[in-house]
């Protein structure tokens, strides 16, 4: 039976699959060059207006920063100064394109790899950094930025975001909540479950999905047969392809999305085609699993790159644009290394906060129990933090 | 209610304001007067209640509608509050659960109805990993104040997935809170405190003391309710009876088999004390440790399997305790099968009359 089928195996597929489509959504080419979609100017009018050479510079600003935050990181973990970092590195267009069209009232549910949309949140780097540092198991104050805790299972916050968009239709505010996940995530029940409830419920969502090719080992074939955007419309969700490696596209697909949540017309489904250029996390080695060509022809579609040629052709990509933002990315680095060597390490006595809101009389008798047993190393000499953790001091 | 109004501890000024008000708007335990309603009416009062007073309140799950939830849990409660306060959702236990977390986060507070607690296996990831973890992970930040309101327990010949009792299973996991009412007063008073809460809590009903007409009828599945808005504490447990010679530790249905029992001993000169836990999580161990040391023996009686759950942490309890650690014990539980189908089978697995009776009279050697 298996050598009747003619389908071909799911990792020679991945090849195959390419931007050809017409439906695809791309407005620069990795030539830089930019691409006519007319019935997309409305959603550039910034970019393509007066002031356009300063918000193609904040996006490249911001695009060189996340990706020099991320290698900073990347360094840090391979120095042990981190436990795991989850690189984006690829993905800056995706998460700067989408992350740049929201509202500060808008709220954000994302994965752990969403580190570039909480850059544009406004996060403190510190706080994140402080959950990969395993320090915490929780970084920013969500409603400080309006992004959730980022989500380690995957696929779960799709239904959160539902439901916090629900609770908006009630509130009758014209926010919007954002489901980011990626392509393996695509496969969960929770994700298609949110689509059946947020078509339902026409709830003001959107779902973001960055198609970065990989799920761990897993190439996104093995996910799927058709588009991931496609999938969406079986929900009837309305839903577009993008160049996730095309800020432009990015941003203008996921204005035109919010705008639609934000009058009432219900949910998107944005697939953004983009490259996971590292590992997962550092704790993988992605060369068992793919092959360096595929790699090489992404590069050639960075998303970095291809801005800067576009900047390039337009003049716009000065030496003092250069200098501006390589001294942005040295200060951010900086601050990120200083903060990561210099935080504090978490008491003992920390795990016992917030398990409730509300007292728990036994859980606080646990805790007596707890404090009286490390009290019992205190005329050692040693802190109680200093004995669980293991000789550290 | 949007999250831009809310302040740094995650609270609405509203929120606040309610936080403060509660305790003087809510008087504790009054007298239960002489209405009497049904388990099932008073769940319904108490979550209409709420709902009048709070728009952040509403109800959510599988035929919760213009059905009434299918054993009457929120009957009525569409026609005064609309369907967009009382949502007929999809069918996906994951998904509406999933749903009432994120709404929790964006300020509503959510009465989440999982129609079976057995169904839990489908959902449990976004009970146990967001429900129960959300406030933890985010460091204190952002409270998920939910009401997953579910059936338990059997009787009725509905067979080995929709019968369970499950409450040790909930219990286990750090973040939820649980709490199973035994009575129409309670199950008034613990929705209450369940909607006021900031933890998220499981509320746990046994369909047989919600007091339907097609399920056996039990005599204290009605009972007397005040009309107004009262608490019930989450984590204080009630004697039940007062008694002597041994101490039944129960709850849910099986308070009132232990009830009967006690009644029954009565005649024969036999005092059995009947604690009533009502709050699983937190369990109130210093009135179990109480009752054991005045009456020196201390039987557990619970619908839940027997192993690995409240019967055991009961008994570790009373070890712990200097007070209690000599007191008698034993327990009367569904042993570590599946709940049988066939009725006969059924009953002989469940808490019954006769095996209560049993162990009492083992324990007090009569």
């Amino acid at each position: 039976m298996l050598g009747e089928d003619s389908t071909p195996h799911p990792q020679e597929r991945s090849r195959r699959e390419q931007s050809e489509d017409p439906e695809f959504l791309q407005l620069l080419d990795p030539s830089g060059q930019r691409v006519a979609r007319p019935e997309l100017d409305r959603w550039l009018a910034d970019v393509d207006g007066e002031g356009g050479a300063r918000v193609l510079a904040g996006l490249y600003e911001d695009m060189v920063v996340i990706r020099r935050i991320d290698m900073e990181a990347t360094a840090l973990q391979r120095q042990g100064e981190l436990a795991l970092w989850p690189p984006l590195l690829g993905q800056e267009a995706a998460q700067i394109g989408s992350g740049r069209a929201l509202r500060q009232d808008d709220f954000v549910f994302s994965s752990y790899r969403e580190n570039g949309v909480a850059y544009c949140r406004g996060v403190n780097l510190n706080e994140i950094l402080r959950v990969w540092r395993g320090n915490a198991s929780s970084g920013w104050d969500p409603f400080e930025i309006n992004m959730a805790t980022p989500q380690i299972i995957i696929g779960a916050q799709t239904l959160h975001s539902v439901g916090y968009a629900m609770g908006i239709q009630f509130d009758g505010a014209d926010s919007v909540a954002l489901a980011y996940f990626g392509d393996g995530a695509t496969s969960e029940g929770d994700v298609s479950e949110s689509m059946v409830f947020a078509a339902s419920y026409q709830a003001p969502v959107l779902f973001f999905c960055q198609n970065n090719h990989w799920a761990i080992s897993e190439p996104v074939t093995l996910q799927t047969h058709i588009t991931l955007a496609e999938r969406a419309g079986g929900f009837g969700i309305p839903h577009v392809r993008v160049d996730g490696n095309d800020v432009l596209a990015v941003l203008a697909a996921t204005r035109e999305a919010l705008d639609r949540a934000r009058q009432g017309g219900g949910p998107s489904f944005i697939e953004a085609v983009t490259y996971r250029m590292g590992p997962h996390t550092t704790a993988d080695d992605p060369t068992r699993y793919r092959d360096a060509n595929e790699l090489e022809d992404w590069a050639a579609k960075d998303p970095i790159l291809r801005l800067e040629k576009h900047l390039e052709s337009r003049g716009l990509l000065t030496q003092e644009l250069r200098e501006r933002v390589a001294a942005k990315s040295d200060e951010v680095a900086g601050v990120v290394r200083n903060g990561v060597i210099t935080m504090p390490e978490p008491e003992a006595m920390d795990v016992f906060k917030h398990v409730y809101a509300t007292p728990n009389s036994w859980l606080s008798r646990q805790e007596d129990h707890y404090r009286r047993y490390l009290a019992q190393f205190e005329h050692h000499g040693a802190s109680a933090a200093g004995h669980v953790s293991g000789g550290q001091h | 209610m949007t999250a831009t109004a809310v302040n740094p501890s995650g609270q609405t000024p509203a929120e606040e304001q309610r936080a403060a008000a509660a305790p003087s708007s809510f008087p504790v335990e009054p007298d239960p007067g002489t209405r009497r309603l049904n388990t099932a009416k008073a769940i319904q009062e108490a979550i209409g209640s709420q709902m009048e007073q709070n728009p952040e309140v509403f109800v959510m799950g599988e035929d919760v509608g213009a059905y009434g939830g299918i054993f009457s849990s929120t009957t009525g409660l569409l026609d005064r509050f609309g369907a967009q306060r009382v949502i007929d959702t999809p069918i996906s236990e994951t998904a509406f659960i999933g749903m009432g977390i994120g709404a929790a986060v964006e300020g509503m507070r959510p009465v989440v109805e999982l129609m079976f607690v057995d169904f839990f296996g489908v959902c449990m990831d976004q009970i146990y990993n967001h429900m129960a973890k959300i406030h933890y992970e985010s460091g204190g930040n952002v409270r998920v104040p939910m009401v997953l309101m579910t059936a338990t327990g059997g009787g009725y010949s509905d067979g080995a997935q929709h019968s369970q009792s499950l409450w040790g299973t909930f219990a286990h996991l750090p973040g939820m809170k649980v709490v199973v009412p035994s009575n129409p007063y309670d199950a008034k008073g613990l929705m209450t405190a369940a909607i006021a809460s900031d933890d998220p809590v499981v509320y746990m009903f046994h369909k047989g003391v919600m007091g339907l007409p097609w399920m056996a009828k039990n005599k204290r599945s009605i009972g007397a309710v005040p009309e107004e808005d009262y608490l019930v504490p989450i984590g204080k447990a009630r004697v039940a009876r007062a008694g002597t010679d041994v101490t039944i530790v129960t709850l849910s249905l099986s308070v009132h088999h232990s009830l009967d029992v006690a009644e029954q001993l009565a005649g024969e000169g036999i005092s059995v004390e009947v604690l009533d836990l009502r709050s699983v999580v937190p369990l109130d161990r210093e009135a179990i440790v109480a009752s054991a040391a005045k009456t020196g023996r201390v039987i557990v009686v619970d619908e839940d399997y027997q192993s690995f759950g409240l019967s055991g942490e009961i008994a570790a309890t009373l070890l712990e305790s200097p007070d209690a650690r000599g007191a008698a014990f034993s327990r009367v539980c569904v042993p570590d099968v599946p709940i049988p189908y066939a009725r006969e089978l059924e009953y002989a697995v469940l808490p019954t009359h006769a095996r209560i009776e049993a162990a009492v009279r083992a324990a007090v050697g009569a």
